[in-house]
């Protein structure tokens, strides 16, 4: 097993990790504000592990700067989106009313 | 097995997981959520798929997605917020 391989067998493994118990937290959890953690802090951690070891995966090739650039971009985003969300979830009242 | 097909699996069985909730959540704001960080995880499994496939040109494929995906999501909130007349 080479050292490649295995740092990128390690950064898959902890990515999916990260996104499966995304998914998980987000349907399991009681009501929407406590949805939000895990959709914004697990789910982005673990898209940029998957795409860490998926570049770590390819080596050194210039579509690996595309990967840090998808990488990078999720990084900024993705947590804005889910902010944007939470915020406008509260300006429409604490509790939402279901069926807007 | 191997691990990239694992990932993917993985990914597909978050995809689906948030599809429930993007189906079953009470509040618009439920859906809302799912379907933002459902298309992100499309973007992995399209990196993923094109790793397996061995074109790795379908990286530009999954750059635009992410884009829409957070243009799209910001676009749905504004239309909510424009309908509750806020």
């Amino acid at each position: 097993m080479t050292l490649q391989g295995s740092a990128s067998a390690v950064l898959l493994a902890a990515g999916c990790f990260f996104v499966i118990t995304g998914g998980l937290g987000v349907l399991r959890m009681p009501d929407f504000y406590s949805r939000l953690h895990p959709a914004a802090k697990g789910d982005t951690l673990g898209q940029v592990l998957v795409l860490g070891g998926v570049a770590v995966h390819l080596g050194a090739e210039w579509a690996c700067l595309k990967l840090l650039l998808v990488a990078g971009f999720l990084l900024l985003t993705s947590p804005t989106a889910t902010h944007a969300v939470a915020r406008a979830a509260h300006l429409a009242g604490s509790d939402a009313e279901p069926e807007a | 097995m191997s691990l990239l097909g694992a990932t993917g699996l993985a990914i597909m069985l978050a995809i689906v997981l948030y599809l429930a909730r993007a189906l079953a959540g009470p509040t618009i704001f439920d859906r809302i959520l799912a379907l933002n960080a459902l298309g992100t995880k499309v973007v992995l499994l399209v990196v993923v798929l094109s790793v397996v496939s061995g074109r790795t040109d379908q990286f530009d494929i999954a750059l635009v997605y992410a884009l829409l995906n957070f243009v799209g999501t910001l676009a749905v909130l504004r239309l909510v917020q424009a309908r509750r007349g806020a």
